[in-house]
């Protein structure tokens, strides 16, 4: 209990003071998250309106792929990436392991199939109420798509806000991708595992502190844009 | 008439269906209905609730295929056979923006690029609404709402207009209001097939009835014969109001 209390003042004092490494950490982690976050959106909305739209055979079970990818463990995915990213991989030529490039690749991918399942479900109810008034109106699948997306831009926040969530949250693909490097590619997450293997608690905790506010500030701005929009626009 | 590929475009009427059935599963909705819609007309689609009505105007709009049976428009072109016709439901289904934008979503979907929103304001104007322009369509009432659908449908300059029922959730106001501006499209030259289950409304509107009753079609008679000599023993009992709504 006491260790929680000291870490709670930690945090604080941290966040008081403006803490020049805490603030780099915090500006990496949500630098990476929001570019993984922005690149996985514009393939996962896309992918999870025309999976809702698309009638074919063994759609069903491609809907249940994506949704069972929706818990891809992180280390895997990272690891996946570091054969990928490394000297020896197809990709490897890029040279970008062990830099934030490498970590948003790594999340975009992670969060890329829970972005697009929960939006298909989305997009998939609404499709059955503006169905028969979009083909009458002679909509093509493509136009069907771009205002399906338009029309459910706040509902479909919430999809993205949770795809957010999940990659600031996760540590194991980024430190595997990443390597932790002090001042390069050390982000919350992965300064919160080192500094708990080191034995410093209060600091971990206090970073995790952070972490937790940072994202629930980001959730709640983005709740009461959505809850203002929706009353604006019915 | 209204033309709304251009003069000179043939015309998508009249339009015949023959021996039209619709199956859903083992359940026969329609069945081995044939009628012929002409130019001009209004024709009024009655029958007790599950008689098929709506499924019967799905189909004419193809929306729905048929499960047997076949519909021959005017002409052959698909684009202008799509194009010659909209549809307004019971429950108009607005997008999440303004009035004006609602409609001239449809106008860029149906291919219009220039003069959009000029289009789209004047589609408004026609249905007495011009000062919602920038409301967001979601937020009129549900009469307001189902004006937005006809200044819609009106905008694309249909040939022939269907409607589900369009009035079936409204007040007396509204209803009347909804039914000028139907008043006013038939004027200018749009065909009309609508659904209804109010008697009194289809005496209002209708030239011919399309009686349907259990997935068949019962009568398809001039209005006023309808109402005052039906042929079948089903239509005497409906306009009786013997039968289930």
């Amino acid at each position: 209990m006491e260790e929680i209390s000291q870490s709670m003042g930690l945090a604080m004092g941290l966040v008081r003071q403006l803490d020049q490494t805490l603030l780099a950490i915090a500006g990496l982690s949500l630098k990476v998250s929001g570019v993984a976050v922005l690149a996985a959106s514009l393939l996962a909305l896309p992918l999870g309106a025309w999976l809702a739209l698309a009638r074919f055979p063994g759609r069903q079970v491609v809907i249940a792929v994506l949704n069972g990818m929706m818990g891809l463990p992180p280390v895997v995915v990272g690891l996946l990436i570091y054969l990928l990213l490394s000297r020896a991989g197809p990709l490897g030529s890029l040279g970008i392991l062990f830099t934030p490039a490498a970590m948003m690749i790594a999340q975009a991918v992670l969060i890329l199939p829970i972005i697009a399942a929960l939006s298909r479900q989305v997009i998939d109810d609404a499709w059955s109420e503006y169905r028969e008034q979009l083909l009458s109106l002679n909509a093509t699948r493509w136009q069907c798509m771009r205002a399906l997306l338009w029309d459910l831009r706040f509902t479909l926040l919430t999809a993205v806000l949770a795809g957010f969530g999940r990659a600031i949250a996760e540590v194991g693909a980024v430190m595997i991708v990443g390597g932790n490097i002090d001042g390069v590619t050390r982000v919350m997450t992965t300064a919160i595992a080192l500094e708990t293997s080191k034995g410093d608690l209060p600091l971990a905790l206090a970073l995790g502190v952070v972490l937790i506010a940072l994202v629930i500030a980001i959730n709640t701005a983005a709740q009461l844009m959505k809850s203002y929009s929706m009353r604006r626009h019915g | 008439m209204a033309d709304p590929a251009g003069a000179g475009a043939p015309a998508i009427l009249p339009l015949a269906g023959s021996d039209l059935s619709w199956r859903a599963g083992d359940v026969e909705i329609l069945r081995e209905v044939s009628l012929r819609i002409e130019p001009g007309t209004r024709n009024i689609v009655i029958g007790p609730n599950g008689a098929g009505k709506s499924v019967l105007l799905r189909m004419l709009h193809g929306l729905l295929a048929p499960s047997g049976g076949q519909l021959a428009w005017a002409t052959a072109d698909p684009l202008r056979i799509r194009r010659g016709q909209a549809m307004v439901f019971q429950r108009p289904v607005m997008l999440r923006r303004t009035a004006r934008e609602n409609i001239e979503f449809a106008l860029r979907v149906g291919g219009m690029r220039e003069g959009v929103r000029a289009a789209a304001r004047a589609a408004l104007a026609r249905v007495g609404l011009a000062s919602l322009e920038d409301r967001p369509a979601r937020l009129c009432s549900g009469g307001e709402q189902q004006r937005i659908a006809l200044a819609r449908a009106w905008a694309l300059r249909p040939e022939i207009l269907f409607l589900d029922e369009p009035t079936a959730s409204l007040d007396p106001a509204a209803t009347r209001a909804i039914e000028e501006i139907i008043a006013a499209m038939h004027a200018a030259g749009t065909t009309i097939v609508m659904t209804t289950h109010d008697l009194g409304q289809a005496r209002r509107i209708a030239d011919r009835v399309l009686f349907l009753h259990r997935g068949r079609l019962v009568e398809d008679t001039p209005a006023r014969e309808f109402f005052q000599q039906p042929r079948s023993p089903e239509a005497t009992a409906f306009i009786k109001g013997e039968l289930l709504w």
